[in-house]
C-alpha cells in the first residue's frame, strides 16, 4: 500500500518531447513508472522513447485509460496544461515546473477545487515517489527503499535529505510527496497528512517545512486532532534573516507568522517529534517510533 | 520586483486612479523647472527609493519655495537615504519625485495582497492611515477591513461600497472610493502584482478621495508578459552581489557570518545554513544553485562567495537530483582555477553521480576537503573557519 500512486497507476507526460519531458521520462521508464504516452501538441500520432504522442490530454486518457499526468510544459504554458489534464479527467496531475505566475496559480487552483474530483501535486516540487513502484517527477530513485515511512515536504532537496536517513536505517518510505515551494501549491500538508494517517502501510510521517506562509502552523492544527501516527517535523530557515522587506502588507496578512521559531512552536504543541539540525531526522524518526 | 513610487503612480494615473500632478527627476534644476510647471506655491519633494519610513528618514519634505525644492534635490540626489527599512547603508537616490501639495483631512489605508492561507486576493482598509500599519494589525487587529476578491467573477463594487462606509465615508466619496477599489483590482490582476498599498490614501479638504502614496511590487515570475513594467526595474535599488547572481540563475542573499555556503535547492540551502549554525558557526550567505547548475553557474558562484571578505571556509553541499555533482565538481575545479580560492573547501557531495564527483575532486590535486556526512561537513567547515563562533 501506498498513496496516491502504486505499480498500477498508469502515467502520461504533458511536454513529453521537450529536453526536461524525455530525460525525466527515460527515468522513470527505467525505474519501473508505468508510463503509457505522452502529449505534444502537433506531434500527435508519433512515437516517442517506444511510447505514443498525442495531441491532447483527452485523446491520450481515451487511448490509453492513464488517470496521472506529470507537467515538465514551460511556466507560462503550465495554467493551460493543468486545466487541460482536469478537464481530460485525470486524476493526479503533478507539476514540476518552477516559476508559474501567482495569479495563474490562484485561477488554477480554485477552478480545480471547484471541479472537486482532481488532486494538483506541486507546481516548482520534485513529484511523488512510491519506492520501487512508481516514480513521478525528478528525484532520484535510486535513494529510495520501499518501506514504512510517509515524507511530505516543501522542498525538493530536503526531501531528498529525509529520504537518505530513512532509507540508511532501513526504514523505507511507503511515499514520498513533495508538495512544492510555491506560494499557491495544488495540496498542501493536511492534504497529504490526512492521506498517510489512512494508509496502512505509512507507520510515521516525516514532515519537512520551511520559513514563509503558514502552512506549517494550519498543519500543526490538524495533526492535533487528526494525526496519530508518530512524526517527525523539521523546518529550514532558522537562521534566514528577515528578508527584504516587501512592504506592510504581507506582513499584516500573514498576522505575525511565518517564522522558523514559530513553526516549531506549533509542532511541538501538536505532539510532533521536532529536530534542529536536518540531520537528526533518522535519528528521531528511530526514537519515537522505538524502532532500531 | 518593486516599483518605485513615480512608476506606480504612473500606472495608477493610467488606470483612473486619482493621483498628484508630478514628475521625478534626476537633477536639482529639472526639480525646480518640475515645480513651476506644476505651478502653485507649495509642493512636496520625495526621494524614489525601495524603502518605506523615508519621512522620518528626511527623504520627504513639504517645499514653499523653489529654493527649498533646489536645496532639497541637492541634498539628495547622488546621495543614500537609511531608513528603518533599509541596512545601515541605505538605498542610493537618483531620482527625486516633485508633486503638487495636497490638503488633507483624513488619512486611510488601503492595501491589496496574495493571500497564501485563503488563496485569494485580499484588499485591506484601515481608518489608520499613515502609520506603521504593522502595528495597527497587531494592536487593534479588528481596525483592519478585509473585501476577498472571488477569482471566478472579480472586484465588485459592493465590497467597495462596504468599505467606503466601514472607514466612514460619505457621499460622493463612497462612489469615488469604489471607483478607486474597483480600478486598483483590475491593476493588480492585469499587472500581476504580488502587493499594492495606498498609505496614506487621504480625503482632501475639499472632500475628494487621493493617493498620497503609492507602493506596487510585482510577480517577477510573471514579468515575462509585461515588457513594460519589466522595462521599469532599477537594479541600483539591489544588493550588487545578488543583481549579479540573478543573472546566472543563481539566489544569493549575503549573510554577516563566515562560512561561505553553495547548495543546490532553496530548502536544503536554508537547511544547510541552520545546521552550520547548530553546529557553532555562522553562514555568511544563502545561495542556492538551483536545480540546473552548469558549471559556469557554479564557477560564478564561487566569485560571488569569495567576494566577501568576511568568507572564512567555504562549505559545498550538493544532494544531486537533476543536477550531477560531476558537473558541480568540474565547476569548482574551473573555479578554483580560474580565480583562485585561497580558504579552505569542504565538500559533501550526495545522489547523482556523487562517486564520479567526489573521485573528480580527489584526482584535481586541489587543496579540497571531502566531507563524510552532513553533520560532518558542517563540523569542518566550522573548524576551517577558525572553529566555533
Amino acid at each position: 500500500m501506498s498513496i496516491l500512486i502504486d505499480k498500477t497507476t498508469k502515467v502520461i507526460c504533458q511536454g513529453f518531447t521537450g529536453s526536461q519531458g524525455t530525460l525525466h521520462s527515460e527515468q522513470a521508464l527505467k525505474y519501473g513508472t508505468a508510463l503509457v504516452g505522452g502529449v505534444t501538441p502537433g506531434k500527435g500520432g508519433s512515437e516517442h522513447l517506444g511510447l505514443p504522442v498525442f495531441d491532447t490530454v483527452g485523446d491520450a486518457v481515451r487511448k490509453t485509460g492513464a488517470t496521472a499526468s506529470v507537467i515538465y510544459v514551460p511556466a507560462a504554458f503550465c495554467k493551460d496544461s493543468i486545466l487541460e489534464a482536469a478537464d481530460a479527467g485525470i486524476e493526479l496531475i503533478v507539476c514540476i515546473t518552477e516559476g508559474i505566475p501567482a495569479l495563474d496559480m490562484l485561477a488554477v487552483k480554485a477552478a480545480l477545487d471547484a471541479q472537486g474530483s482532481v488532486r494538483l501535486v506541486g507546481p516548482n516540487c520534485p513529484g511523488v515517489i512510491t519506492p520501487g513502484e512508481c516514480k513521478i517527477g525528478i528525484m532520484p530513485g535510486e535513494i529510495h527503499l520501499p518501506g514504512k515511512v510517509g515524507i511530505v515536504s516543501r522542498s525538493g532537496t530536503l526531501t531528498y535529505e529525509a529520504v537518505k536517513q530513512t532509507t540508511d536505517r532501513g526504514f523505507g518510505q511507503s511515499t514520498c510527496v513533495g508538495i512544492g515551494g510555491d506560494p499557491i501549491p495544488g495540496s498542501n500538508f493536511i492534504d497529504i497528512l490526512s492521506l498517510f494517517e489512512q494508509d496502512p502501510a505509512t507507520e510515521a510521517i516525516v514532515m519537512v517545512g520551511e520559513i514563509g506562509g503558514s502552512a506549517e502552523e494550519e498543519a500543526a492544527e490538524f495533526i492535533k486532532t487528526n494525526v496519530k501516527k508518530p512524526m517527525v517535523g523539521y523546518i529550514a530557515g532558522v537562521t534566514a534573516p528577515p528578508g527584504k522587506r516587501m512592504g506592510h502588507a504581507g506582513a499584516i496578512i500573514a498576522g505575525g507568522k511565518g517564522t522558523a521559531k514559530e513553526k516549531f512552536a506549533a509542532l511541538e504543541a501538536a505532539g510532533v517529534r521536532t529536530v534542529e539540525s536536518l540531520a537528526d531526522i533518522g535519528e528521531a524518526l528511530a526514537e519515537v517510533t522505538g524502532w532500531n | 520586483m518593486n516599483l518605485h513610487e513615480y512608476q506606480a503612480k504612473g500606472l495608477f494615473r493610467d488606470y483612473g486612479i486619482p493621483v498628484s500632478t508630478g514628475f521625478a527627476v534626476d537633477t536639482a534644476n529639472e526639480a525646480v523647472e518640475a515645480a513651476k510647471k506644476i505651478g502653485g506655491e507649495r509642493w512636496v519633494a520625495k526621494v524614489q527609493v525601495h524603502a518605506g519610513g523615508r519621512g522620518k528618514a528626511g527623504g520627504v519634505k513639504l517645499c514653499d519655495s523653489l529654493d527649498e525644492v533646489k536645496a532639497f534635490a541637492e541634498q539628495w540626489i547622488g546621495k543614500n537615504v537609511v531608513t528603518f527599512q533599509t541596512d545601515e547603508h541605505g538605498q542610493p537616490v537618483s531620482k527625486i519625485f516633485v508633486e503638487s501639495l495636497t490638503d488633507i483631512d483624513r488619512e486611510l489605508y488601503l492595501g491589496a495582497v496574495l493571500d497564501r492561507s485563503s488563496r485569494r486576493v485580499v484588499f485591506m482598509a484601515s481608518t489608520e492611515g499613515g502609520v506603521e500599519i504593522e502595528k495597527v494589525a497587531e494592536e487593534t487587529p479588528d481596525k483592519i477591513l478585509r473585501a476577498v476578491i472571488n477569482p471566478f467573477v472579480g472586484a465588485q463594487p459592493y465590497q467597495g461600497r462596504q468599505l467606503a462606509f466601514a472607514l466612514g465615508l460619505k457621499g460622493e466619496q463612497v462612489k469615488q472610493f469604489t471607483n478607486v477599489f474597483m480600478a486598483l483590482s483590475k491593476l493588480f490582476h492585469e499587472c500581476d502584482c504580488s502587493l499594492l498599498e495606498i498609505n496614506p490614501l487621504v480625503v482632501t479638504k475639499e472632500g475628494n478621495i487621493h493617493c498620497l502614496d503609492a507602493k506596487l511590487g510585482l510577480d517577477g515570475n510573471a514579468l515575462y508578459r509585461h515588457p513594460k513594467l519589466k522595462a521599469m526595474h532599477d537594479p541600483s535599488q539591489e544588493d550588487e552581489r545578488e543583481a549579479e547572481a540573478a543573472q546566472f540563475n543563481l539566489n544569493y542573499v549575503a549573510l554577516d557570518g563566515s562560512i561561505g555556503c553553495m547548495v543546490n535547492g532553496a530548502g536544503l540551502a536554508m537547511g544547510t545554513m541552520d545546521l552550520v549554525k547548530h553546529r557553532g558557526g555562522s553562514p555568511a550567505n544563502f545561495l542556492d544553485v538551483g536545480g540546473g547548475a552548469t558549471k559556469e553557474a557554479v564557477t560564478e558562484a564561487f566569485k560571488i562567495i569569495l567576494s566577501d571578505s568576511n568568507v572564512k571556509a567555504v562549505l559545498i553541499n550538493i544532494f544531486g537530483g537533476i543536477v550531477s555533482c560531476a558537473t558541480i565538481a568540474e565547476g569548482i575545479i574551473g573555479a578554483v582555477e580560474e580565480v583562485g580560492v585561497n580558504v579552505p573547501v569542504v565538500v559533501r557531495f550526495e545522489g547523482n553521480n556523487a562517486e564520479k564527483g567526489r573521485k573528480r575532486l580527489a584526482e584535481s590535486g586541489l587543496d579540497i576537503t571531502a566531507a563524510e556526512s552532513l553533520t560532518d561537513a558542517a563540523d569542518k567547515a566550522v573548524a576551517a573557519a577558525g572553529g566555533k563562533a
